[in-house]
């Protein structure tokens, strides 16, 4: 049982170990020269502007919404897709309904514009 | 080794949804809820539960977080919250009543540790025969049908009440 | 015909009702947006509305089917019993009358009229899994899809702050709930093994259920079921919901919503949890006298009209929680007519308001009657009926059901609650009736502007339906008590448990 899952825990450790090193490394190591171009929050080379604390658009939520409702839609798919030939008809039955159902949903997000960004 | 790791992710999800009380802003708050569910994920692992484990990291810490972090988004950062949160009797209070009650069911736990046994005894059978993914897809799909199917109905009605309240224009 | 849930085809006859709703509920949907033409247009507005009632007479044919059906022992997710289908026909009524009354509503406001009838058949659907549940896994999905489609129609008017608010507070609030109502679900499956209602019945009643999981599993489904029926600790959110959701809307919820809660609380607890009846009878009495006394305290210093009936639907609610303390066979049949009684005549009465309000959010104060009973004696009259009948005015339907509760109460031996019930439903008479009085004795401040009152068809029919069934209900209650009475033996409650008690 624990054989199985040394791999996983040795990636799991090595990445905190990587992580955490890294920036004890860089506070430890790099050498402090501060000008006033270097303390500016990095922003691809561009001078920031403003507040970083803006309020987001209503649009990014309507994007976050259909992704969870479609992404549970995969989840239930999975299973049955792992199974489907042990399964049977009826299970197929169910599926094809499910899918019906959001099928529905999809055609009237599309109907209704919630696909497009404006 | 199971024994230590189950600690280890226990203290993990205990101490990540205390951030989430106790966390600066709700950004902070929102990281550590990721790690709670991540250690969830971990003990689902130690249970065997791989496809569960799987489920709760892609749609627990994935989708169901993204969507947090866009409502904390959409709503105003800049503002400080904790005077609006009633501190002092109240929150003395809420504590005095949340520790009555966990240490109420704590005791009675701790008095009779023995759990109802048929439940577990059926899913380790059905993950022997079906292995993880079949153990939930062979329920999921012929016994809880009629669950899976209004499942369905709900997910639509989420759709079309997200639609008509945030679709900019209507 | 015969179900015995051994193939799982049966659920389509089963669930016709619900299935049926479900698939209208869809219909409509894409109607409302086909082409991509708008559905706030009146006319197309008004259409999309008689097609979804079309929708609602099919499951009522479907429900009416399903009584000629015989169900063979207690295996399936769904019940198929007298209780359910009862419970079904209030949710119907529920819905026939939300509708009619909001085709003027939802044009005049603009609203989109296909997510606006569509999400009530949802609602609807979701009202029948609940009532029908044998599962509380199936409770629960059904509270989601009701839940859900209600905090969507809470906040369907955009253009209205306040109706904004009042979505945004009942979904957090609710969300809040259904947690507490879950976990209590996940803890009753840990003390039990089950989530099917009749193998934790069992459990409970042998003892073999976890004890300390067990009654914090009960305790947490009584805080979810307490929250959605908005019993007083627990009803924070329900008058500024009902003040700021539109009103059809809140008409709706006020009597759909707390049917459908009602209808599981009674199934949950008094089936499944029949055998912890000593541990959760204290609490459900409390809950009851709370609720009953706050609510209709608060409600005599009301001075807005929506504000007043969402305490009054509270103390409704307090009214019904006498019932389940009682848990007997009488209770749980008084219960089932007493919802279908509140159902019509709460709606009835927010017609008038709708009305009065110009099929908007205008004219909601008390001084906003003042003179409609010379202005729309008719209206006026109607009024006083619905308001007499919540009050429980002997000859109304009302009073009817409340007397019923009375005899369920007494047959439990529950002599203070019994007393409360009946004292502060005289406390309610002062503030139905100080409406009626503002509608008859009051001048309007401005020296007598004439009201102008809308009343389309499907108003109109709402109230003469309204008007027809509180008066029959009330002088004759006979045939409807013994379909609700049968109903309820359907329950499989067990007789008083007072023995232990005393």
């Amino acid at each position: 049982m624990s054989g199985a899952y040394a791999p996983l825990l040795m990636l799991f450790g090595l990445s905190v170990v990587n992580a955490i090193g890294m920036m004890v490394a860089s506070h430890v190591l790099n050498p402090r020269r501060p000008t006033p171009e270097k303390e500016m929050p990095y922003e691809s080379g561009m001078t920031p502007i403003g507040d970083t604390r803006v309020r987001f658009s209503v649009k990014f939520y309507m994007v976050a919404i259909s992704f969870i409702v479609f992404d549970l839609e995969t989840i239930y798919l999975v299973p049955w897709a792992v199974e489907m030939r042990r399964l049977g008809w009826g299970p197929f039955l169910a599926m094809v309904l499910f899918v019906a159902v959001l099928a529905v949903g999809l055609w009237y997000e599309w109907k209704k514009g919630g696909l497009e960004w404006d | 080794m199971i024994d230590i790791l189950f600690y280890v992710f226990a203290a993990l999800a205990l101490g990540g949804a205390m951030g989430v009380v106790a966390g600066r802003s709700p950004v902070a708050s929102l990281l550590f809820m990721v790690l709670c569910l991540g250690s969830v994920a971990g003990i689902y692992v130690l249970l065997e539960a791989h496809f569960l484990a799987a489920v709760q990291v892609i749609v627990y810490a994935g989708a169901i977080m993204v969507l947090f972090l866009f409502v904390i988004m959409l709503l105003n950062l800049g503002h400080n919250y904790h005077p609006d949160l009633k501190a002092g009797l109240w929150s003395a209070l809420s504590f005095a009543v949340a520790g009555a009650l966990f240490g109420f069911l704590g005791r009675q736990l701790w008095g009779n540790r023995t759990m109802t046994p048929e439940a577990g005894d059926s899913v380790d059978a059905l993950v022997a025969q079906y292995g993880a993914v079949g153990a939930i897809a062979r329920p999921l799909y012929t016994e809880w049908v009629v669950p899976f199917e209004i499942t369905g109905i709900l997910l639509l009605v989420a759709i079309v009440g997200a639609l008509v309240l945030a679709k900019q224009r209507v | 015909m015969v179900i015995d849930f051994s193939s799982n085809l049966d659920y389509v006859r089963a669930l016709l009702p619900e299935i049926i709703l479900c698939v209208w509920g869809m219909v409509v949907l894409m109607a409302g947006v086909w082409r991509g033409e708008s559905s706030e247009e009146g006319p197309r507005a008004e259409g999309l509305g008689w097609l979804a009632l079309v929708g609602v007479a099919f499951a009522a044919v479907a429900n009416g089917w399903l009584h000629g059906v015989r169900e063979v022992g207690t295996d399936g997710m769904i019940a198929v019993d007298g209780f359910r289908l009862f419970s079904n026909w209030i949710f119907l009524t529920a819905a026939l009358l939300g509708m009619l009354v909001s085709f003027a509503y939802v044009y005049r406001q603009r609203l989109q009229a296909g997510e606006y009838y569509a999400l009530m058949l949802f609602s609807v659907a979701g009202m029948m899994f609940m009532a029908g549940a044998r599962n509380l896994i199936v409770v629960f999905l059904g509270l989601e899809v009701m839940s859900i489609a209600v905090y969507a129609l809470s906040a369907f008017n955009r253009r209205d702050r306040r109706s904004a608010e009042a979505g945004l507070k009942y979904f957090i609030l609710g969300a809040f709930s259904t947690g507490f109502f879950l976990y209590g679900i996940a803890l009753t499956y840990g003390a039990t093994g089950s989530t099917h209602l009749p193998t934790i019945a069992l459990a409970v009643s042998n003892g073999t259920a976890h004890g300390a999981l067990l009654l914090f599993g009960v305790a947490l489904m009584g805080v979810g079921f307490a929250f959605k029926v908005s019993a007083v600790p627990f009803h924070m959110w329900a008058p500024d919901v009902y003040e700021g959701a539109p009103s059809p809307v809140t008409a709706f919820m006020s009597a759909g919503v707390k049917a459908a809660a009602f209808a599981a609380f009674f199934r949950v607890f008094l089936v499944s949890f029949q055998g912890a009846y000593e541990s959760w009878y204290g609490v459900m009495w409390w809950l009851s006298a709370t609720t009953m006394v706050g609510a209709n305290l608060i409600a005599l210093v009301q001075t807005n009209v929506k504000r007043m009936l969402a305490y009054s639907s509270i103390a409704h609610g307090g009214y019904l929680l006498v019932a389940i303390t009682a848990a007997n066979q009488a209770s749980a049949g008084a219960a089932l007519f007493y919802l279908l009684v509140y159902t019509v005549m709460n709606i009835s009465a927010f017609a008038v308001v709708i009305a009065v309000s110009n099929h908007g959010e205008e004219r909601l104060e008390f001084e906003d009657y003042a003179g409609l009973g010379r202005n729309q004696p008719g209206l006026a009259l109607l009024l006083t009926l619905f308001l007499l009948s919540l009050a429980g005015f002997p000859g109304t339907g009302g009073f009817m059901a409340k007397f019923q509760l009375l005899l369920g109460a007494m047959d439990a031996q529950l002599w203070v609650l019994s007393v409360i019930l009946v004292l502060s439903t005289v406390v309610s008479y002062a503030y139905y009736l100080r409406l009626a009085w503002y509608t008859w004795m009051r001048d309007p401040a401005d020296g007598g502007s004439p009201l102008p009152v809308y009343l389309p068809i499907g108003m109109r029919l709402a109230l003469v339906v309204g008007a027809a069934v509180v008066i029959w209900l009330g002088l004759f209650p006979g045939s409807v008590l013994d379909l609700a009475r049968a109903s309820a033996a359907g329950l499989g409650v067990a007789g008083p448990m007072v023995e232990i008690l005393h």
